[in-house]
């Protein structure tokens, strides 16, 4: 599968936007809890976050496959903003027919527990429940929710995060992660809307996990390049430590780990929208399984070739391992998907096995 | 970023991979019989067989007894055939480096003389690279040819060297014998020939392994007369040369699919509704296959466009043997037996063999050291 020209092109401009805009001050500040608005304007101008949607909804018919692609660059340099999550709660909300925003969107739930109620209200509805660590929720300008109805699952949008009891919280690469709770809010007509196909609760679920894989997949990446960069530059005993075959075999596994990553959230990204939730729901439980088990064998090694000089806030190293051991946890952390994995392989049975994995990859 | 990344770009099967699938597991119904668990049996019959379906030399040129398919139908093959423990020693290293390797450098005479053989699934080929004192330090080789009217002298000794007792030929790795003057260039008068095994001065004596089994052997040369039309290559090009099947040799899927079947044993150990922790180890262990898979398969893709991934293939090959490593390690963590190599019950002999076969895995067509220094180099940092 040759990579089209026009992903090539996709991919170049968001990587010279990123490298440029998402910089370390950049970051920095936006973990002091400060939306980063001016990062926000320029990549919305690209168009990137509501590309997916059908031009009638003001989006570009763009693959998700390609806009996957962009969110492992934004992984790469730590882009501090809900780009996955407005990509994602433009698709729940525009398939539902309910009015989307320009501005930054999250969605919930986020976590395999949580549930959320909707129910009938006069000509609105009521909404109830809890939905814990929704990204950005304090910053963004709608939250789009999946929340049960009496008869199925039901989008909700609310502006900001509505009438929500917000208790704010952050993951450890102080990304805002809050928990919204709701005790029958009142909600219009029209902030609720049937989910369109393809869309519901656990394709969230999983479309998030995807996210995270192939955000990881990027950030382990630049991990990778700033600890072999950094390698060859300390000089140690009279030569780069780069020249040490401790280092180097030390290296050549993070190299092996990362380029599995990169390989494995490929895998679930190729399993997208071809119509097959079962497939889908096994090829992202392979690639979030993977890339997790990846990230802790590689944050271990990036630190040990940087030495203390890695363990510093001024280097920043820590900007993108702080994301991985907060992504890695992120829709469902490695264990629940190897769990699921494992589980799927179960049921079909042993004699199928090599059978269910070349069918499906 | 400055760092070259590896890449594994995703690749679809094509069709007519997708179609010698099925073609292949119907063969391998019929000859159930002949499947086994990680013992590498040889079986010429089977070669034959196999070479009778054109699935040897399936992507060399017709003419030297080839198919002229692509590495993606080759792939299918091999990996189904390795996934259902197949008997394919008997062609296994021709097919999948000494033909490719002849067919690189060899003489028409040599081209025509020896693919159609291996594509048939008559001739073995064994690798003659190891030896006492130059294991991964294959430029050490301490084999020495020398020129004589009508051909070489070749005296030494190569160990490590499987299926030797019943193998037809090695490429043999060597060097010219020098003038005694240490020469700097480590990798000056390296030199490879097609060496008959049935020649006069050859003598091959086992090395049982660990297991108690015969697949090694040490072969030792004295004063073995080959003709010149079995020198492969050039005189001095043997080090471009080996590195070339050495690279063939490691792009294999043959790398983390031998204890398939292990894996399997467990997922049925397990039973369909295991605990969640039962199903978290194997989940880890299925992902990493999966992923494993894509990788091997890129790399099919790759060669296919004739690229050379050697730093694609290293990658592969020690992730891969990390993870055939870490079967039995997992298995004896969710169903912990007392290993019993002759044991009635599958698994327990199954993780017998698996436990004993383990080392090998990181140490045979490169160390991980050795991998890991490829790597490294790919990395520009050596």
């Amino acid at each position: 599968m040759a990579i089209r020209d026009e992903t090539r092109m996709l991919l170049e401009s968001m990587t010279r936007l990123f490298e440029d805009k998402s910089t370390k001050q950049v970051i920095d500040r936006a973990e002091t809890g400060v939306f980063a608005d001016e990062l926000w304007q320029t990549v919305a101008e690209t168009g990137v976050p509501l590309a997916a949607l059908p031009e009638s909804a003001g989006g570009a018919d763009a693959e998700w496959s390609d806009l996957f692609a962009v969110l492992r660059v934004a992984g790469r340099y730590s882009v501090p903003l809900p780009l996955a999550e407005t990509m994602l709660a433009g698709w729940v909300a525009a398939n539902a027919g309910l009015e989307l925003s320009d501005g930054p969107m999250t969605v919930g739930p986020v976590r395999g527990a949580d549930r959320l109620s909707v129910t009938r209200d006069g000509n609105g509805w009521k909404l109830s429940g809890k939905a814990g660590r929704v990204p950005y929720a304090s910053h963004v300008a709608k939250t789009v929710l999946i929340a049960d109805g009496p008869d199925g699952e039901m989008a909700v949008a609310l502006e900001g995060t509505g009438e929500a009891v917000v208790t704010a919280g952050k993951n450890i690469a102080n990304e805002a992660r809050d928990t919204l709770a709701f005790s029958g809010v009142r909600l219009s007509a029209d902030a609720v809307g049937p989910l369109g196909k393809g869309v519901s609760r656990g394709a969230l679920y999983r479309r998030g996990a995807l996210a995270r894989a192939v955000m990881i997949s990027g950030a382990l990446e630049r991990a990778m390049d700033l600890a072999v960069t950094y390698a060859q530059e300390r000089v140690q005993f009279g030569r780069p430590i780069s020249k040490f075959q401790a280092v180097q075999q030390n290296l050549a596994v993070l190299a092996g780990q990362t380029a599995a990553a990169v390989a494995a959230a490929n895998l679930g990204i190729e399993a997208l929208g071809k119509g097959d939730a079962e497939r889908e729901t096994f090829l992202i439980a392979i690639a979030k399984t993977r890339v997790g088990e990846a990230a802790t064998l590689a944050c271990e090694i990036a630190h040990q070739v940087h030495g203390a000089i890695g363990f510093t806030k001024e280097y920043a190293l820590q900007l993108s391992t702080r994301r991985l051991w907060s992504w890695r946890e992120e829709f469902g952390a490695d264990p629940e998907w190897a769990a699921r994995v494992g589980s799927a392989a179960c049921a079909n049975g042993a004699d199928g096995l090599w059978e269910m994995l070349t069918a499906v990859t | 970023m400055a760092t070259p990344m590896f890449r594994f770009d995703p690749v679809d099967l094509p069709p007519e991979a997708l179609a010698m699938r099925a073609e292949v597991r119907e063969f391998i119904k019929e000859h159930q019989h002949l499947m086994g668990f990680s013992r590498g049996e040889f079986n010429r019959d089977f070669s034959r067989a196999m070479g009778k379906r054109g699935w040897i030399g399936m992507t060399w040129p017709k003419q030297y007894g080839g198919h002229e398919r692509s590495a993606f139908e080759r792939y299918v093959v091999i990996e189904e055939m390795l996934a259902a423990g197949a008997p394919l020693s008997a062609h296994y290293t021709g097919d999948r480096q000494s033909g490719p390797n002849i067919l690189r450098f060899g003489t028409e005479e040599q081209k025509q003389f020896f693919c159609p053989k291996i594509a048939a699934g008559e001739l073995t080929f064994c690798i003659g690279m190891s030896e006492p004192n130059s294991g991964s330090d294959l430029a050490g080789t301490r084999t020495r040819a020398v020129k004589v009217d009508g051909g070489y002298k070749i005296n030494g000794s190569k160990l490590w060297t499987s299926n030797a007792h019943r193998a037809d030929y090695a490429i043999l790795f060597c060097k010219m014998a020098g003038d005694g003057k240490e020469e700097p260039d480590r990798h000056a008068g390296a030199t490879q020939f097609l060496l008959d095994l049935k020649l006069p001065g050859i003598e091959i004596r086992p090395v049982l392994n660990l297991l108690g089994e015969h697949h090694f052997n040490e072969i030792f040369l004295t004063d073995v007369l080959v003709p010149d039309n079995r020198l492969l290559g050039k005189e001095g090009n043997g080090w471009n040369q080996v590195t070339s099947e050495l690279a063939f040799e490691r792009s294999a899927p043959d790398r983390f699919l031998v204890l398939f079947q292990m894996l399997r044993e467990m997922v049925r150990m397990a039973g369909l509704d295991p605990d969640r922790a039962t199903a978290a180890a194997l989940g880890k262990l299925i992902a990493q296959l999966a992923t494993l898979r894509s990788m091997s398969l890129s790399i099919a893709g790759m060669l296919h466009e004739g690229l050379q991934p050697n730093n694609e293939s290293a990658v592969v090959k020690d992730l891969g043997t990390r993870y055939e490593q870490d079967i039995p390690v997992v298995a004896r963590q969710l169903f912990p037996v007392e290993p019993e190599l002759e044991a009635v019950e599958t698994y327990v002999s199954m993780i017998a063999r698996s436990t004993m076969n383990a080392p090998r895995f990181s140490i045979q067509g490169g160390t991980r050291e050795i991998l890991r220094g490829i790597i490294a180099r790919g990395l520009g940092l050596r």
